[in-house]
């Protein structure tokens, strides 16, 4: 299997995808003449010219409206926001249009949208550039929500992203874009609602997601040498999101730690959490541990930001608390 | 406000269960009325209202609880008598105005308590438990603050297969063998005398009692008092028991602990009753100091009562020395275990025709063999000995019975 | 403001068959109040009445396969479209039959068969799917235009400033073929233009973005369709936006349940009654000796009868099954 960056599969699929469907256009700010502030668009530009990689003004709420009008008179629109925290101007778009336009019309349209970007905490960004929207946009129907954190997940569930008829907020992480890993050659696609167990063990699940799986699996390592086995669950999309596969392995280890990057209360974690809970109760030997950012915007600081975040000091004291 | 408690009706008893209520909830009873049907170790009995008022049920039918359980409140729980009566003059409303609303809202019968402590286990613990037939009460727990997890049941149950012979589960019908459940009642005997042969040092005393000249009084007196009333020899063997207790009080005794005795001034004789169930001990009081025709016509209601399940609390607490008589076997000497926390017990045979020296000359005469057990703290074989000779003393000379 | 077109070469069988338009639509709204007042519509209810002529102006002048984004007040656009007035009814009455299985209500008609791209709830919400809608018509290769109609209040929001941005940006490589029109009623709920807008000739808005734009009576059915026809055919044939203000009038309150009023003076009301859009193509129509009283008795006849029959579908359709609530919520 070929080795390629999370960065590279982004880019070789979104080329993979407009070779193959004309109705695939780009969208977003400086992701032509710039080449894209992650360069994720590399090249494109200049590949399919300025009708299919559009460069448009700061203006999430237009672009992002503009492109669900698109995406519902057919074209399959890939937006790209610079960051997701961004998005929240466009925030009325994507909730109140793109997730439930099919579902007032009675079926008559669809929104064969995605927007991807890079979500979650970056290094000193501060308050305003450091935050995770998985649970935000996690809460409403009629929104897939995906966050891969592998560069074979990152192929796979944006060819799926892309080819799917539902708009898809593809959450991607900017510390993972320069991550190796091997990437299934051919149309590797991965389908939504399919956890992965990426490490199997005994003794605890840890259910983990974007960087924050890569953690998981360091602090696994890092246990295996005492003989506490880490089974690592990735759920790679969290709406639809695989709870049986997540509940079948705590069927197996009776004990579970959920990470998430950033804040607590009615986060993923507590969903996932939830979920364990009404699927597996009586087969749980401990309360369900979460893994969780502290409860405050992120500072900028670098000692407060580290003790903003979780590390695998603190994911590996959670396991040790659920396996006391 | 009234409590109704679940009773102890026994020395021994430690819970009790709620086998129907003869009231219902928020039902208003008059003092005295018979409120629920208790069932306890030894018998079901009723419990009758102490107070008037409205019945609150706090236990359901069905349900066992431990002695001194609130089972259920006269006139409300704590809550609602804790309710002041409006001032009928500090808030009267004036005359054409609306009446305001009450200041308190009405209370929610809301249960005391409650008093079984819940063992802190997780999910897991709790369904390997049902799985194993464990009572988690009884496993210890090592998880963060005691809760009992998996590998304490798992634990547990290894422990257990270790200690006894494996039990096989389901017995085959071709088995020589088939496992039966320990009744409730047996259970507490069970637990009764394990703890007294475990905690009193129990010594044995015989002797024998020539009962000829009380056999013929017994029948001079049955024939006196016709076919209504009965006397039993056991009658005679009480009043005799009684008697010589309080001539040798040291076995009418308890032991409180390391340095007190509590001696008992009057004699209650607690009357081993074997029912289908188990044991039954009625209490037969003061049996010293009742007439003998009194004292069987008592013990006469107390056996058949024990044999019927009917009889009352009092009628089975509060036993200071106890008399257990197998004379209706054919058993002619046994060795009996006392009844914590009394400090002896008289084992009664059955008289049987034995060759003896009467007055110059080798006669049949009928014997009979008394036993006692003696609590070896409160007294030694000395006070044994004087206490069974003179139980002795006056079988002998029955007369005296009859003082 | 344009002038009276008096003039304009629409043809008398035209014009009737704009009054019999008007007149039905006009029973039809007055029917949903009926209808929300019994309890029969819940929600909201949002009519047109008084503003018919700028959708029956630009839908009529617009050809069959343009599409049309519109507001929350979109029911005489659907009706102008063609859509069955039964399934209209049936959409106000929640039931299976209406246009979006009575999943959407009023505020969201939509007939897509028929280029209706919806009503919205979200005041200028909708403007920027118009213009990605315009965009992918000429991505697609067609010469198709796109209408976006929304109030005057929509014209303060930031979507309107991002959409229009957007639209002047991608008009520069005529990509964009959109008419944004303006049914400046003259009231954003209760808060009129002069107190809402700082600019109240709201079509100058529009020069920020260098989208040509001008105003027009929106009272007057044959101005608005001389107005639509010139300004589609342009956008037609140049790909760029254009944008047009029509000043119209609702006689009835924002919604059902603005009951009083107090934000504007009965005789405010009366005085635009004169320009009705139906006494103003019933004037034309007597001059003309097309109208007379037996004829118009005759077209309030039928309307009558139209609402009637839709009214009467829509009480006989049955209610959406529980299952469809679980439909729609994703495209796959």
């Amino acid at each position: 299997m070929p080795e390629m960056t999370y960065r590279e599969a982004l880019r070789s699929t979104l080329i993979e995808e407009m070779d193959r469907d004309p109705t695939v256009i780009l969208l977003g700010e400086d992701i032509g003449l710039y080449q894209g502030t992650f360069r994720i668009t590399e090249g494109l530009l200049e590949r399919y010219g300025p009708k299919r990689v559009v460069d448009t003004p700061i203006s999430e709420l237009g672009f992002i409206g503009a492109g669900i009008g698109m995406a519902m008179l057919g074209l399959r629109p890939v937006v790209e926001v610079m960051t997701w925290n961004f998005s929240l101007p466009a925030a009325d778009q994507i909730l109140q249009n793109a997730a439930k336009v099919r579902y007032f019309s009675g079926g008559q349209v669809s929104v064969p949208l995605v927007i991807r970007g890079p979500n979650g905490a970056g290094v000193q960004l501060s308050a305003q550039h450091s935050q995770s929207f998985e649970s935000f946009y996690g809460h409403f129907p009629g929104l897939r929500v995906v966050a891969p954190a592998t560069p074979a997940d990152a192929k796979g569930l944006l060819r799926t992203a892309i080819r799917g008829n539902s708009p898809v907020i593809f959450l991607e992480h900017a510390a993972l874009y320069g991550v190796k890993g091997p990437v299934p050659e051919g149309e590797h696609a991965v389908p939504f609602g399919q956890a992965a167990v990426v490490r199997p063990g005994r003794h605890v699940t840890v259910v983990a997601y974007s960087r924050m799986l890569h953690l998981a699996l360091a602090v696994a390592d890092r246990l295996a040498g005492e003989g506490i086995e880490c089974e690592v669950v990735d759920p790679r999309t969290l709406r639809p999101l695989d709870l049986d596969t997540v509940a079948a392995s705590v069927r197996r280890t009776h004990r579970a730690v959920v990470v998430q990057e950033q804040w607590r209360p009615f986060g993923a974690a507590a969903e996932i959490t939830a979920g364990i809970y009404e699927r597996c109760f009586d087969d749980l030997d401990a309360p369900v541990e979460r893994v969780t950012g502290e409860d405050v915007p992120a500072p900028y600081a670098r000692n407060l930001e580290r003790l903003a975040f979780p590390d695998e000091d603190r994911i590996e004291q959670g396991i040790r608390r659920v396996l006391a | 406000m009234a409590e109704v408690i679940m009773p102890k009706m026994g020395d021994a008893m430690t819970e009790g269960k709620v086998v129907a209520w003869r009231k219902r909830e928020g039902e208003r009873v008059q003092p005295g009325e018979v409120l629920a049907e208790i069932e306890t170790d030894k018998v079901n009995v009723e419990i009758e209202a102490e107070a008037g008022g409205i019945l609150h049920i706090t236990v359901p039918e069905g349900q066992a609880v431990p002695v001194g359980t609130v089972i259920a409140y006269i006139n409300g729980p704590p809550a609602a008598a804790a309710v002041p009566e409006p001032e009928p003059s500090a808030a009267a409303p004036e005359p054409g105005q609306p009446s305001a609303p009450p200041a308190a809202p009405q209370p929610e019968v809301s249960p005391p308590q409650e008093p079984v402590v819940r063992v802190k286990a997780s999910p897991l613990a709790r369904k390997l438990a049902a799985e194993h037939g464990v009572d988690l009460r009884e496993v210890k727990g090592t998880g963060p603050g005691g809760r009992v997890v998996e590998r304490d049941v798992l634990a547990w149950v290894e422990q257990r297969a270790a200690q006894r012979a494996p039990r096989p589960a389901p017995v085959s019908p071709e088995a020589d063998f088939e496992d039966l459940p320990l009744s409730r009642m047996r259970q507490a005997i069970a637990r009764v005398v394990v703890q007294s042969k475990q905690q009193i040092p129990h010594f044995y005393v015989t002797t024998e009692a020539d009962v000829g000249r009380a056999l013929e009084l017994r029948a001079q007196l049955q024939e006196a008092l016709g076919e209504g009333e009965r006397l039993s020899v056991n009658d005679l063997v009480l009043k005799a028991t009684g008697l010589a207790l309080r001539r040798f009080p040291e076995l009418n005794s308890q032991v409180l602990d390391d340095q007190t005795v509590r001696r008992f001034r009057r004699v209650h004789l607690g009357i081993m009753v074997a029912t289908p169930d188990g044991l039954v001990v009625p209490v037969l009081r003061d049996a010293d100091r009742l007439p003998l025709r009194e004292l069987a016509r008592e013990a006469r209601r107390l056996v058949e009562g024990a044999r019927a399940k009917r009889l009352r609390q009092e009628d089975l607490a509060g036993a200071t020395f106890s008399v257990s008589n197998l004379g209706m076997y054919e058993v002619t000497n046994f060795v009996a275990i006392i009844q914590p926390p009394q400090a002896g017990i008289l084992a009664v045979g059955r008289a049987q025709e034995r060759p003896v020296v009467w007055e110059g000359q080798v006669v049949a005469r009928p014997i009979l063999q008394l036993t006692v057990s003696a609590d070896h703290r409160v007294t030694d074989g000395v006070g044994a000995a004087e206490f069974v000779a003179e139980v002795k003393r006056l079988l002998e000379n029955p007369l005296l019975l009859l003082l | 403001m344009q002038p009276h077109a008096e003039s304009l070469a629409v043809p008398v069988e035209t014009l009737l068959d704009w009054y019999r338009t008007l007149v039905f639509v006009r029973r039809f709204e007055e029917q949903t109040e009926r209808s929300f007042r019994r309890g029969k519509i819940g929600g909201y209810l949002h009519v047109g009445i008084g503003q018919e002529a700028v959708p029956l102006g630009f839908l009529s002048a617009a050809r069959a396969d343009d599409i049309f984004f519109v507001s929350y007040r979109d029911h005489v656009h659907t009706l102008v479209r063609g859509t069955d007035p039964g399934a209209v009814m049936a959409e106000l009455y929640g039931k299976l039959t209406g246009t979006c299985k009575g999943k959407g209500g009023s505020m969201h008609l939509f007939d897509v068969a028929r280029g209706n791209y919806g009503g919205y709830g979200i005041v200028g919400g909708h403007l920027p799917l118009a213009v990605g809608a315009a965009y992918a018509l000429r991505y697609r290769g067609t010469d198709r235009v796109c209408l976006c109609f929304f109030g005057d209040g929509a014209m303060n929001s930031g979507a309107l400033h991002e959409a229009a941005n957007l639209a002047g940006l991608w008009g520069r490589d005529g990509m964009c073929p959109v008419v944004f029109v303006v049914e400046n009623n003259q009231y954003g709920m209760g808060t009129s233009v002069e107190r809402a807008s700082a600019v109240t000739e709201l079509s100058r808005r529009f020069d920020a973005y260098d989208i040509p734009n001008e105003r027009c009576d929106g009272m007057d059915p044959v101005v608005v369709y001389e107005v639509a026809t010139r300004v589609v055919q342009e956008v037609r044939g140049t790909g760029r936006p254009y944008a047009v203000e029509a000043v119209t009038y609702r006689f009835a309150g924002h919604g059902a349940a603005d009951l009083f009023q107090s934000y504007r003076s009965k005789d405010e009301v009366e005085r635009w009654r004169q320009r009705d859009p139906i006494v103003l193509v019933e004037r034309r129509l007597r001059a003309l000796g097309a109208l007379d009283d037996a004829r118009a008795a005759e077209v309030a006849r039928w309307a009558d009868q139209r609402v009637q029959e839709a009214v009467a579908f829509a009480e006989q359709s049955p209610e959406p099954p529980p299952e469809e609530l679980y439909r729609d919520v994703y495209g796959d």
